[in-house]
């Protein structure tokens, strides 16, 4: 993308990296593809999302990353409107935040922007797809995951 | 044998003898420097006890109180300090964790004048509700920091967004758990919101901050220290005050509340489910007992949750339950937040609201409730692990 490139919030903001120990490295790395990769449990099957070094089910270490299908629907959401971040303050408009279910792989949640109009109507329940979005001129450039509905 | 039960319970062992403020100021707003609020607040309750300041020897404190007991010691020229403590995690969800382990370190015979305090001055520090400047993220935070999920109401207001869901709650819910607050600031000097009353229509018009909170939903940011002093029933006996005993504290964490990227299992809660049955238990008292309610507001939404979660309503009565009428001292059904609380009197990190439950346990409130017996308190809901306690007066033990 060119620098034309219009994000849902403005640059300035935090740039996600994977931490010292490279708990949650598979997921961004994964993210700049185009992907969703989670956790796993090659032993119990049960899937785990946020990382951890182990499975809160059956203890087993060493768990599994797989991919999963971008879909999912809206389990809870909220509309910003007072900006917390310097970053943030120009905006006149307000942004959604929603956290999305993804019922293929074990109702596990995952936390984004809902795209489109910001004052629009949002309905627990709907139906929403990812759209990655990358910010390939940040340094590290990072890819973030939103959501769109379908 | 004995019943373990009679051996491993707090209640009524430890009271509370003083209480202790500093004036109350708007964030930025102290004269004073912190650490020099939190000495005046602890000799404050130290003189409403009738105790020398000198008997203290420990201190209990939470969310990573910068005031070091050891420093606090060297400043009051403690002889013996013999416990200090800091309950780990959890922000304002750590004040009635911190009451209990004071109270417990008394019973274990690990210390017996245990301070209980909390000191903010944000203009000297950080603020809580502004981001923290950071180029990068990584961690828990990085799941939300980038999408503009960043100050602690916009980490909770899809809890309170999904419970609203669930339930079919009303906005007026919110309303009245805000208006509680505002009213009963207006008749307690001390608070920051006193002299400035809240109607409905200026609730209704204020601004969003993040939907389904409005101004009015959050927390006031403030300046100030508070303190309590706990030491065994025995000797609370000789002091300067009624004792207020303590019948319970419970803290905890539901099953995987900190599971990362907001993914507890339980979603929709203020995070008592597990606690709230524990502290009932400890204090052997029952919601029907209990006279008046101090609860942690950081937002409406989560004291919404917590007096669910406490037995007070079930949530499908919650719309007919938090009517305003049924908040307010002296009469209503269960009076809530009765010094104005974390919206109106001053957010001490919810320290005030201790302050206000040994009050009305004393009878010495500006909104009190008649005849107070069982006094309790919840801290922090949406936090993890969260807190709560109940105190009871002479005729509870």
């Amino acid at each position: 993308m060119t620098a034309t490139q219009v994000f849902y919030l403005p640059e300035g903001l935090p740039i996600p990296v994977p931490e010292a120990d490279g708990l949650t490295r598979p997921y961004w790395e994964g993210l700049r593809r185009e992907e969703l990769w989670v956790q796993r449990c090659p032993q119990c099957q049960t899937w785990q999302w946020g990382a951890e070094w182990i499975c809160h089910h059956c203890l087993a270490f060493d768990l599994d990353w797989v991919q999963v299908e971008g879909k999912g629907h809206i389990y809870s959401w909220e509309r910003v409107w007072h900006p917390v971040h310097p970053a943030l303050k120009p905006r006149r408009d307000p942004y959604i935040a929603v956290l999305v279910a993804l019922p293929q792989a074990g109702n596990i949640r995952m936390l984004g922007n809902l795209l489109g109009d910001p004052q629009q109507a949002v309905v627990i329940g709907a139906s929403v797809e990812v759209v990655f979005e990358h910010h390939n001129q940040a340094e590290p450039p990072y890819t973030l995951a939103h959501w769109r509905l379908v | 044998m004995a019943s373990n039960n009679t051996v491993r319970s707090i209640r009524g062992r430890v009271a509370v003898a003083g209480i202790g403020e500093t004036t109350y100021y708007k964030h930025g707003g102290s004269p004073e420097p912190e650490f020099k609020m939190a000495l005046q607040a602890i000799l404050a309750a130290c003189a409403d006890a009738g105790i020398d300041p000198r008997e203290i020897d420990g201190f209990c404190s939470y969310s990573n109180d910068r005031n070091e007991p050891s420093r606090i010691a060297a400043a009051l020229g403690l002889r013996d300090l013999k416990l200090s403590n800091m309950q780990w995690g959890g922000g304002g969800g750590g004040g009635a964790a911190a009451v209990g382990m004071a109270a417990a370190a008394i019973v274990a015979g690990f210390a017996d004048c245990v301070v209980v305090f909390r000191a903010l001055a944000q203009g000297q520090f950080q603020r809580f509700g502004a981001a923290v400047p950071a180029k990068t993220i990584s961690g828990d935070q990085a799941f939300a920091a980038p999408y503009g999920v960043m100050s602690p109401g916009q980490r909770y207001a899809m809890k309170a967004m999904r419970f609203m869901h669930e339930y079919k709650i009303e906005r007026s819910v919110l309303r009245a758990i805000s208006m509680a607050s505002y009213y009963h600031a207006q008749k307690n000097p001390r608070a920051v919101m006193y002299g400035r009353p809240l109607t409905e229509a200026a609730y209704d018009n204020s601004r969003w901050i993040v939907e389904p909170f409005r101004l009015f939903d959050c927390c006031m940011e403030n300046d100030g220290a508070a303190a309590l002093v706990l030491v065994p029933a025995e000797r609370a006996r000789d002091l300067a005050k009624p004792p207020i005993y303590l019948l319970g504290a419970a803290q905890g964490s539901e099953y995987r509340n900190a599971a990362p990227g907001h993914n507890a299992p339980t979603y929709g809660s203020a995070s008592f489910t597990t606690v709230a049955p524990r502290l009932y238990e400890a204090a052997g008292v029952s919601p029907g007992d209990v006279n008046v309610v101090q609860s942690y507001e950081n937002f409406t939404g989560g004291v919404l949750m917590s007096m669910v979660e406490h037995g007070f309503c079930q949530p499908e009565d919650a719309n007919d339950f938090f009517v305003l009428e049924h908040l307010l001292a002296p009469h209503g059904k269960l009076p809530l937040n009765t010094s104005g609380g974390n919206l109106a009197e001053c957010y001490m990190h919810g320290l005030e609201l201790q302050i206000e439950a040994v009050r009305q346990a004393r009878g010495e409130s500006t909104a009190q409730v008649p005849d107070v017996e069982v006094s309790m308190v919840c801290s922090g809901p949406m936090v993890t692990p969260v807190s709560s306690c109940i105190f009871g007066s002479e005729a509870t033990v």
